[in-house]
């Protein structure tokens, strides 16, 4: 349990020195040292299929976040009155949002005794009727194989997406 | 209460992206969202003492921690990979033409 809380407050720290440090590189380095961490949170819970995916898209993230930064400091931090305004509505606005939000928060079921009415049954019958021994793979490849063909269609029109914008060809 | 810290996560990538002027800085407040997301699903199928949903002869049948938020949040996460691909393409393209990241500089539309 103690572990799991400095997993995440390591994480807080980590994106926090990413949105306020001045070089775009050292904040993609933070960002990625985030998502490791993320990793390593996952493996803490009992998901290392969950823990394996997020690993390799993490370092896909870095090599795409990496080759459109600029080697170049950030230098957007001007202060002025406009700025100040909207960093203190900002401010505030984020502190109603996380009372609320912790007033909803309350009402889940407690940290390590959740609901499982859809999953009793996954795991009960994952091996007989799939045939895979991983429940994850059982739930994503079989009882919701629809949602992972969805995925795929987003994955492949996010990629086409960015082909198209990327090319060198334009219309002349 | 480690639901609401997974939550303040998500405040701090809300706040980047509220905030702060550069383009990739936004991209890296969305980014921090993403993770944010995914660690409070797996959160939420923790299983006290349960191990991961494999079907193996030494471990009985009852204990597993829930498969459903983790087959669920790696769609999630690939789905996001592929967004945010297509995100930093339209920012290069972006860089190109205006020669910053600045986003109140970049106003003009003329192609």
């Amino acid at each position: 349990m103690l572990e799991l809380y400095s997993l995440i407050i390591l994480m807080i720290l980590g994106s926090l020195v990413a949105i306020h440090t001045k070089y775009l590189l050292s904040a993609v380095i933070s960002l990625t040292l985030v998502g490791l961490i993320l990793c390593v949170t996952f493996l803490y819970l009992q998901a290392p299929d969950t823990a394996i995916t997020q690993t390799i898209v993490e370092v896909i993230a870095l090599v795409i976040l990496i080759r459109a930064v600029p080697i170049e400091k950030d230098t957007m931090g001007r202060k002025g009155a406009k700025e100040t305004f909207s960093a203190v509505v900002t401010t505030i606005f984020l502190v109603l949002f996380a009372f609320f939000a912790y007033r909803a928060l309350l009402d889940l079921p407690q940290f390590g005794f959740p609901l499982m009415r859809v999953s009793e049954g996954y795991i009960r019958e994952g091996l007989v009727k799939t045939g895979s021994a991983n429940i994850v793979t059982a739930v994503l490849l079989d009882f919701r194989a629809y949602d992972t063909l969805g995925e795929a269609t987003v994955l492949f029109t996010a990629i086409l997406g960015a082909i198209i914008v990327l090319r060198k060809a334009g219309r002349k | 209460m480690i639901f609401f810290l997974s939550f303040i996560l998500f405040l701090i990538g809300l706040y980047c992206v509220l905030i702060k002027k550069n383009l990739l800085k936004i991209v890296m407040g969305i980014v921090i969202m993403e993770y944010s997301v995914s660690l409070f699903l797996i959160l939420l199928g923790y299983k006290k003492g349960g191990f991961p949903p494999i079907v193996t002869p030494g471990v009985e049948g009852t204990n597993f921690v829930d498969p459903l938020p983790q087959a669920l949040v790696i769609t999630a996460i690939v789905i996001s990979i592929a967004s945010l691909a297509l995100i930093i393409s339209l920012c290069m393209r972006i860089y190109q033409k205006y020669k910053t990241f600045d986003i109140t500089k970049i106003r003009k539309l003329k192609g």
